[in-house]
């Protein structure tokens, strides 16, 4: 039976207010990475590599890299407890469902780990 | 005009199947409901439920080609555009996502069930006072376009979530009702009631794909309530 038990905060307000707050994180910041690439005339590999090693904007990539892994988690374990139930998988549901969230929580904490490494790595 | 039914007897049939029927309307715009009923003459072996056939009781949500609706309430030119002049047939299905108990007559049990859930029903734990107790016009007027829904399933029936989650996520029918004793001035079990819907499914399952929307027969808005009583739940958490 599908329960809430492997839902990010287990209640539906702070799965819904991660959700809408990393979303508004990543769009911004999506937004002004894209502007910056635009509007900043000539950024060449030295300016990137400036951009990127400052400390304000290896925080900021932190809060987005962590933002990204919870925003999916939220949506991935929606789909998954919509579509992988007795209803399509009848008794192996459980066990498909498990599996699949455990895959994909194994894939987002490698993405994090790795993301992590990238930012604040030698 | 081609009907084409679906149709089930679980006593009889290994599995469901669609039958196809000739009617004859005379070239009259009829009620989806009335075609059943031309139907029916032909064949008495076909179930589905009726009663007021004037889109109050809420008996024969169904769906009509591809869309759920009252078939008392729903002309042909509405739901098949040129089924009169023979382009298409119409195609009657029962509400989606419910058992089904024979043809067209589907098990609301679940449906119910969700509808239980959300208390549909005034709790004020205040001395009761002599006469009755008192609503200003605008705290009556907050129970406009909530108060109106029949339980007719057609917008529960016609949502992904309500489909996938039916014992978890209480569906817009029930999420309407709900908002419809949230927003009542005199009922007092207001945290109680916003308890019961925080968790991730009972409430916030929906993903506000306004299904339940484009299909209510009497235009009532679930989705919009679902907001409303979001928002008391975001109010009452930070």
């Amino acid at each position: 039976m599908v329960t809430s038990v492997t839902s990010f905060s287990r209640n539906g307000v702070s799965d819904w207010l991660v959700q809408r707050f990393s979303a508004i994180l990543l769009g911004a910041y999506f937004i002004g990475l894209f502007g910056y690439l635009v509007c900043g005339a000539g950024v060449d590999y030295a300016a990137w590599h400036a951009l990127m090693t400052s400390v304000p904007m290896k925080i900021i990539n932190t809060l987005v890299i962590l933002a990204i892994a919870a925003h999916a988690w939220v949506g991935l374990w929606t789909v998954t407890t919509d579509y992988l139930t007795r209803m399509t998988f009848g008794g192996a549901a459980t066990g498909v469902r498990l599996a699949a969230q455990a895959l994909l929580v194994l894939l987002l904490a490698g993405y994090v780990l790795w993301g992590l490494w990238m930012i604040w790595g030698a | 005009m081609k009907v084409s039914i679906y149709r089930y007897n679980p006593e009889t049939d290994r599995e469901p199947y669609m039958q196809e029927y000739e009617v004859d309307t005379q070239g009259k715009d009829l009620m989806v409901l009335d075609v059943l009923a031309l139907v029916k003459e032909q064949d008495p072996t076909l179930a589905y439920r009726r009663s007021c056939r004037e889109g109050v009781c809420g008996s024969d949500g169904m769906n009509m080609n591809g869309k759920n609706g009252l078939a008392c309430v729903t002309a042909l030119s509405i739901v098949a555009p040129g089924v009169l002049e023979g382009k298409k047939a119409l195609v009657i299905r029962p509400l989606p996502g419910l058992p089904v108990i024979r043809d067209l007559v589907v098990d609301m049990t679940m449906f119910y069930n969700q509808y239980e859930k959300v208390q549909p029903y005034l709790i004020n734990d205040t001395p009761a006072p002599a006469i009755e107790r008192l609503q200003s016009p605008e705290e009556r007027e907050k129970l406009d376009g909530l108060y109106e829904c029949i339980l007719c399933a057609c917008c529960s029936t016609s949502c992904p979530s309500f489909w996938w989650n039916p014992e978890k996520f209480l569906g817009p029918a029930a999420l309407l009702q709900g908002y419809r004793f949230l927003a009542d001035s005199r009922d007092t079990a207001r945290d109680d009631r916003l308890s019961r819907l925080d968790d991730p499914f009972s409430l916030f399952r929906c993903r506000g794909i306004m299904n339940c929307v484009s299909v209510c027969p009497k235009g009532l808005n679930p989705t919009r309530a679902i907001g409303h009583i979001r928002d008391m739940l975001l109010e009452r958490a930070i």
